[in-house]
């Protein structure tokens, strides 16, 4: 604190704690102690808030657990309440853009740190970043208007003969991955091409030089080295997924409801805020856990996931 | 690396930036077709009568403008508290600085729902209504996470001996703040600004919970696919994408301008150096 | 007008280390002096303290007999030259110049002027609207000096401020910056670990070793009579001898060494020490001297231009430098060949190790 005194004087010190606390306690800390809190508390009318029915408990958390539905998976059938089963369906779907979006990123990574030259590099990145600032919205809406029953892509498919009967891509989980992939693949390709710069080109030289065939390479060099990259790339990735709301509310495949929307239902059509809040609590636990979780095994910092 | 796989890395490349760009090439050139529906197939001829429909569409002039309230709002506050961390976060260190650092970027990770519903919470029980005041609230919790880092990086590249040096002569440190610090940052602040901008016309998870019923351009769209939508939305995607074209293209020749200015100053450097000699 | 600093036993701790160590000096008004030192040494320390970036943790700093304690550095009539020069990248030469007058509220005509009037004082005249980036290593001091004397200080702090230059500019530089103190009249506090410099601009020069002032003297003396070994060895080429001191008399001593015994200058109470010869002082010749004489074989020759650097091999293995002044006659000493080595009493002391904490 003395320091900050000597450096920038009383002033400017106390503006930069101020704005900082600010920030940090009432826009991020405290409303999510709130949320904490509300989650425990049934939703009442003011009347009643404060009042003999406003105890703390977990009956808010429980609504997950209602209304049981079938799910067939593996070869396996059971019974889960349906909530949880999007909740679980979301999780792995999530996992599966991530994964997709590291496939196609890789390569792409790989060109743009190894191959490409360095003068076209600051233009490639230009035209990658273009789409980027096209709005989210936007880009999915695209991604619907292809997807269509009647859209451009069966319109396509059907012209080379690749299919005879236009073909629902709107059922089930496949659109919303698809589209995710679309929104956020350059989330993943910024974080790798970063790791993947730092690597000396003449290791790849020397492997190949000593007679390693290009996948043992990546397999044993190239991949290991860009590990923090691709951690923290499928952080955001997967974090941004399950986040989603946009995408798959614009896809609207009813048969692939993801978490964020039965949330939206809850505080809009139900009107139940302090259920909301526990079911947000849940996602944001999970999300939470997760990461926590991808950084100790990957062993990467926070700091690294910062763009 | 043998030039077959360099052509496939340059094919790939292509192929890359085609799948990237061609959704936005359908999206912008539904905006032309004369169907009542968004969508290129079947063509059923060229006509403008979409933009006209945007033009007259009252509704998303009230969520353009709302839209840039908000976004005007965010950068207004997002800078500056985002720049006030960076330099506070710059200049402690230790265990604070650990703390002080994850705590500023944490929000970027969670997930916009929890934000939106955490601050319609907690402003809730001082009675404040939501609006679009708590949406720039929302927003301003995780964009200024984003300032931050940008002002941080800059921050790195400072000389903390140059503060040093005009407090000798005798500023004041408002003086240095003002003649020294900030126009080194003045490129992150610039840059934190526009990120600041584009993301909070972007955003929706959080706006979607806290604005009450007050319309901005994400959740208008949003609202219209829902209901029933026309290609005017076509036409207004085109126009967005064309406008950041503008501010690419903008954007590149600025950059060039300046890496060449650098180039002959540092030139002059040489030049002076070797005619000491 | 320039003023005087004051250090009454100043010291400086950070945590358990003793930076600087009760530090005694009074630097008039007007003067040039150096502390000089090797890294570490506090000198930085010093510096930084009478600047008002750093606080003594003992003792009292006056400039112009003040007090100047609590003073913050923007406060303070003190001007500093940085090492790395901290010289403002985004703005023009002349606004760095007149930074200090706009600071305090000058009106910009006033600044260019003056701005200008300091180019022309450091021969920079016509640099005005350059960028610091297009300026070369010499140019960039010059304009940092011009800067710390637009705020027309009482006193200058320069922290080794040619130690990034080459050795011609390092020359050039030297006269240049004693030129400009002798003009303005400023007083001048320049610490360096380069004993050349020191020696050449000062008007007194301060040695210091492990935070603690050796020796305070001006440059003549401390080269001719240094106080102790340190400051014998650190300024200067010696050579050295261990041994016993013997009889005393008149400021002379003897000491007995594994080479025989020698008569040396030795100060008042000293009790233990060694032997310092400086090389130039030692002569050979074809027969003994009278006293302070060594038979030696010479084993390397090497003429160095302004000077013959001998190697001299006593019996006993025991090597020793001798410079001869190149006389311009061509007759070099052969290596091999046996003479004698000797020197004059007087230019010889017999000095204790050096002023350590405790000691």
């Amino acid at each position: 604190m003395h320091d900050l005194f000597r450096r920038y004087g009383k002033g400017l010190t106390f503006t930069f704690v101020g704005l900082t606390a600010f920030w940090l306690l009432v826009l991020v800390i405290l409303p999510d102690f709130k949320l904490l809190e509300s989650s425990f508390r049934p939703y009442l009318p003011i009347k009643e808030v404060g009042g003999p029915k406003d105890v703390y408990s977990l009956d808010n958390y429980a609504q997950i657990l209602g209304n049981s539905v079938d799910f067939n998976s593996l070869g396996l059938h059971f019974q889960i309440p349906a909530r949880v089963k999007v909740f679980v369906l979301t999780i792995f779907y999530s996992g599966v853009v991530t994964f997709v979006a590291f496939l196609m990123a890789y390569p792409l990574c790989f060109y743009l740190a190894k191959v490409a030259s360095n003068k076209s590099l600051p233009t490639l990145f230009l035209l990658l970043f273009v789409p980027l600032w096209v709005s989210e919205v936007l880009r999915s809406f695209a991604w619907y208007i292809i997807l269509t029953l009647k859209g451009p892509l069966n319109a396509f498919l059907m012209a080379i003969g690749a299919i005879e009967k236009e073909i629902r891509w709107i059922e089930g989980y496949s659109p919303v991955v698809i589209t995710l992939v679309y929104a956020y693949v350059l989330f993943m390709v910024f974080p790798v091409y970063n790791a993947m710069q730092s690597l000396d080109n003449n290791q790849i030289e020397a492997a190949e030089d000593l007679g390693a065939p290009w996948w043992k390479i990546h397999w044993r060099i190239v991949l290991p080295h860009s590990k923090p990259g691709i951690a923290s790339g499928a952080v955001m990735v997967f974090m941004l997924s399950a986040g989603s709301l946009l995408v798959p509310a614009i896809i609207n495949s009813t048969t692939g409801n993801w978490f964020t929307q039965t949330i939206q239902g809850i505080m809009m059509e139900g009107q139940d805020w302090n259920a909301g809040a526990a079911f947000a609590f849940m996602l944001l636990l999970f999300c939470t856990v997760t990461v926590t979780v991808a950084m100790r095994i990957f062993r990467v910092k926070l700091s690294d996931i910062a763009k | 690396m043998n030039s077959n796989r360099r052509i496939l890395g340059h094919i790939y490349m292509g192929a890359f930036l085609f799948y990237l760009m061609v959704p936005l090439f359908v999206m912008a050139g539904a905006a032309f077709n004369d169907s009542k529906l968004p969508t290129i197939i079947p063509w059923k001829g060229f006509t403008d009568r979409w933009f006209i429909e945007l033009w007259n569409d009252n509704r998303i002039w009230g969520a353009i403008g709302n839209t840039m309230l908000v976004a005007v709002a965010v950068v207004a506050i997002a800078v500056p508290v985002g720049t006030a961390g960076a330099i506070l976060v710059n200049s402690i260190s230790g265990r604070v600085r650990a703390v002080l650092y994850g705590l500023m970027v944490a929000p970027i990770l969670i997930p916009g729902v929890v934000i939106g519903i955490s601050t319609l919470l907690f402003w809730n029980q001082f009675s404040v209504p939501s609006g679009l005041h708590l949406s720039v609230l929302g927003q301003v919790s995780y964009i200024a996470s984003f300032v931050m880092l940008l002002v941080l990086a800059r921050l790195q590249s400072f000389d903390a001996g140059l503060e040093e040096a005009a407090l000798d002569l005798g500023a004041s440190h408002a003086q240095v703040m003002r003649r020294i610090l900030l126009p080194h940052l003045y490129p992150a602040l610039g840059a934190g600004a526009a990120i600041s901008f584009f993301q909070s016309i972007e955003n929706f998870n959080v706006t979607l919970f806290t604005r009450g019923g007050a319309d901005t351009l994400t959740v208008y769209v949003f609202s219209k696919v829902r209901s029933g939508i026309t290609p005017s939305i076509n036409a207004l995607a085109l126009i967005m994408i064309l406008l950041t074209l503008v501010a690419a293209i903008w954007y590149e020749i600025n950059r060039r301008r300046r890496e060449r200015i650098e180039a002959a100053r540092e030139a002059d450097a040489r030049r002076a150096e070797a005619e000491e000699m | 007008m320039s003023a005087g600093i004051d250090l009454d036993n100043v010291c400086c701790d950070f945590g358990n280390f003793r930076a600087v160590d009760n530090v005694n000096v009074s630097i008039q008004p007007g003067e040039f002096f150096s502390f000089l030192g090797p890294s570490g040494c506090g000198k930085t320390t010093i510096l930084r303290m009478i600047s008002g970036f750093t606080d003594p943790t003992g003792g009292a700093i006056r400039i112009g007999g003040k007090d100047v304690k609590g003073q913050r550095p923007n406060q303070r009539p003190t001007a500093l030259i940085f090492q790395n020069l901290a010289l403002f990248p985004l703005m023009p030469v002349w606004e760095n110049i007149a930074f200090g007058l706009e600071v305090r509220g000058v009106d910009k005509a006033t600044r260019r002027r003056k701005a200008e009037e300091l180019l022309a004082l450091v021969d920079l005249p016509g640099s005005a609207d350059k960028m610091v980036s297009q300026l070369s290593g010499g140019q960039k001091q010059r304009v940092a000096i011009a800067r710390a004397l637009a705020v027309e200080p009482a006193v200058m702090l320069l922290d080794e401020p040619l130690s990034a230059l080459d050795l011609k500019l390092r020359q050039h530089m030297r006269a240049e910056l004693r030129a400009i103190q002798k003009r303005t009249g400023v007083t001048f506090i320049y610490i360096t670990h380069d004993q050349g410099e020191a020696l050449a601009m000062s008007d007194r020069v301060g040695v210091m070793s492990q935070g603690r002032l050796q020796q305070v003297a001006n440059p003549r003396d401390i080269y001719n009579n240094p106080v102790n070994g340190f400051v014998a060895s650190f300024v200067g080429e010696n050579n050295i001898m261990t041994g016993e001191i013997g009889q005393r008399a008149d400021g002379m001593a003897s000491f007995s060494t594994a080479l025989g015994s020698f008569r040396a200058r030795i100060a008042e109470g000293a009790t233990k020490g060694k032997l310092y010869v400086r090389p130039e002082f030692m002569t050979l010749q074809d027969t003994p001297a009278p006293e302070n004489s060594v038979p030696v074989t010479l084993s390397d020759v090497a003429f160095e231009g302004n000077f013959i650097s001998v190697h001299a091999v006593a019996e006993n293995g025991a090597s020793m430098v001798v410079e001869l002044r190149n006389d311009g006659s061509g007759t070099v000493p052969q290596s091999g060949a046996k003479m004698h080595m000797a020197f004059d009493a007087r230019n010889a002391a017999i000095l204790p190790d050096s002023d350590t904490a405790g000691a």
